[in-house]
């Protein structure tokens, strides 16, 4: 179980894209795991041959315990036979869905303890992600508990089928505002009773305004079993808990731990704004720079001019970093941070930088990081320029020891050769450990941050 | 494009940029950015989708000014009518 992030300590094995026998590469992505803040995409670290899953779907092991072994392929001439793997490995072409038929045998691996309920078929796992099913939640009628494909037709009919209400049960939950696609029913056939509205009423279900007559019709087409939906709401609660309390721990710990001294400057961007405005009439329209690429990359150079900002304070002492490896802090509009990293940022020149924020953000937001991509980083910068403050005095992400802020970008009166104009304005901010440096080395990082926005053009 | 079909265009847009819009209760003239949090790489792309449904390439300058619903349909009905 690899560590994804300073404040993970275990993860949960959510799923295996691999299967023993399939031959991974160094960077394939094989596995998914559950982690505080999200699901995350775990690669594999060599070459080699899967030879065993060692642990279960749905499984909870710490940082560091084996997930799988793998065999190194014969192209390998390694002397020894199978090394442990920290995580585990994919197959080559990622998710492709091989379409084997009822696959006749899941190759089972060495059971790991009785409690485990027998893993679903790859089949049936692609089966139930297709139609948004939630595996853990579904009772299996297949030998041992299994859920076999049939369970997940049978869940995905009822689904679609209208369920069936008590009128009771619509009275009251129109009184009481609940939306019925949210309540499971315990009458016969799932059929939603009054008890079931009254137990949802009493447990906080969400409510909808507009809880009319309309709402079976909305739930006709949601495509979710009722008590899937309920089940992914829970998830989605406890998820937004766990960012929360993972938030609040290494917020805690910074501010406990680490001695802030805090730096400001402004900015003026008319060069940048002029010299992306220009770039932007040649490319195509979706790929346009936004001014946060410019603030990327310069910061990211900044770094690299001023080494004893770029690294992290461990057992007493700072260990300056190899690269510059930039986490981009992200607010996600469901609530929380994550912060994916920019591997070796310095070296990239705007236009990959721009790619890479893009990419990140969607992915950060709607689908899923992968391991790489939440290692730690050796400096961050939180951008809150679209929130439309001006400054932000940050908190550093232990055991960084900088972390750089920006202010919206927005028109304000400057001096220029004596006379006042308007131009387009940032506020940069360093919070820095003062532990690792003083005041005077961290002004070298904002003085190097302006110069470089003044020559856009080498970014 | 008419006004009816510019402002079916956009809320089709809005959509998918941002789900869960309640467009019923938008005000015509309140800013779509700061209504919807929307962050400069989501402005991009709610531009970028509408240029591509409009078959035309709105540039930066026009897209900067579409900061309403009203000002986003007024533009897109002059651009498709000249």
């Amino acid at each position: 179980m690899p560590s994804l992030g300073a404040d993970m300590d275990e993860g949960t094995l959510l799923e295996w894209l691999v299967r023993p026998g399939d031959a991974v590469h160094r960077g394939d992505i094989i596995a998914v795991v559950d982690t505080a803040k999200s699901a995350v995409e775990v690669e594999c670290f060599a070459d080699g041959i899967v030879e065993a899953l060692v642990v279960d779907p749905g499984q909870v092991v710490p940082v560091g315990a084996v997930l799988a072994r793998l065999a190194e392929s014969a192209a390998s001439a390694g002397p020894s036979g199978t090394a442990p793997l920290k995580a585990a490995p994919p197959r080559k072409q990622p998710p492709e869905p091989q379409p084997p038929e009822q696959p006749p045998e899941q190759p089972r691996e060495p059971a790991s303890s009785a409690t485990t309920p027998v893993a679903p078929s790859p089949l049936v796992r692609r089966r139930a992600h297709e139609l948004g099913i939630d595996l853990a939640t579904v009772r299996g009628s297949g030998e041992g508990g299994v859920v076999t494909r049939h369970d997940l037709e049978e869940l995905a009919h009822r689904a679609v089928s209208r369920p069936r209400v008590s009128p009771l049960a619509r009275r009251l939950a129109k009184a009481a505002g609940v939306d019925l696609t949210t309540v499971p029913g315990t009458g016969s056939g799932g059929a939603i009773q009054a008890d079931d509205i009254r137990r949802a009423t009493t447990a906080g279900t969400p409510k909808t305004e507009a809880a009319d007559d309309q709402v079976p019709e909305r739930h006709a087409t949601s495509g979710h079993a009722p008590d899937q939906r309920t089940t992914a709401e829970r998830a989605a609660d406890q998820r937004a808990a766990d960012m929360r309390n993972s938030i609040a721990a290494l917020m805690s710990r910074s501010k406990r731990e680490i001695p802030h001294y805090y730096l400001s400057t402004t900015v003026d961007l008319q060069r940048v704004s002029e010299w992306m405005k220009e770039r932007n009439r040649e490319l195509p329209v979706g790929e346009r720079m936004v001014p946060s690429a410019a603030l990327l990359s310069a910061t990211a150079r900044a770094a690299r001019e001023v080494p004893a900002l770029n690294g992290h304070w461990i057992d007493g002492e700072f260990r300056p970093a190899q690269d510059v490896d930039l986490g981009l802090i992200l607010s996600l509009r469901s609530g929380g941070l994550l912060a994916p990293v920019l591997k070796a940022a310095d070296t990239l020149d705007i236009s990959q930088v721009m790619a890479l924020m893009r990419d990140l953000t969607r992915r950060a937001r709607t689908g899923r990081l992968r391991g790489s991509e939440l290692s730690q980083p050796s400096i961050s910068v939180s951008n809150l320029g679209d929130q439309g403050v001006e400054s932000v005095l940050g908190v550093i992400y232990p055991p960084q020891v900088a972390l750089v802020g920006f202010g919206a970008v927005t028109p304000r009166p400057w001096a220029i050769d004596g006379l006042l104009g308007i131009r387009p304005l940032v506020t940069v901010t360093l919070a820095a450990d003062h532990r690792a440096t003083d005041a005077a080395t961290g002004a070298r990082l904002l003085k190097a941050i302006d110069r470089i926005l003044q020559t856009p053009e080498e970014l | 494009m008419t006004p009816d079909q510019a402002r079916a265009m956009l809320e089709t847009t809005l959509r998918e940029i941002v789900p869960d819009a309640d467009l019923s209760t938008l005000a015509p003239g309140a800013d779509l950015r700061d209504t919807f949090e929307l962050d400069s790489l989501d402005f991009v792309e709610l531009v970028d989708r509408l240029s591509t449904r409009a078959g035309f390439r709105i540039e930066e300058d026009d897209a900067d000014g579409m900061r309403s619903m009203n000002a986003a349909i007024d533009f897109l009905v002059a651009h498709t009518s000249s």
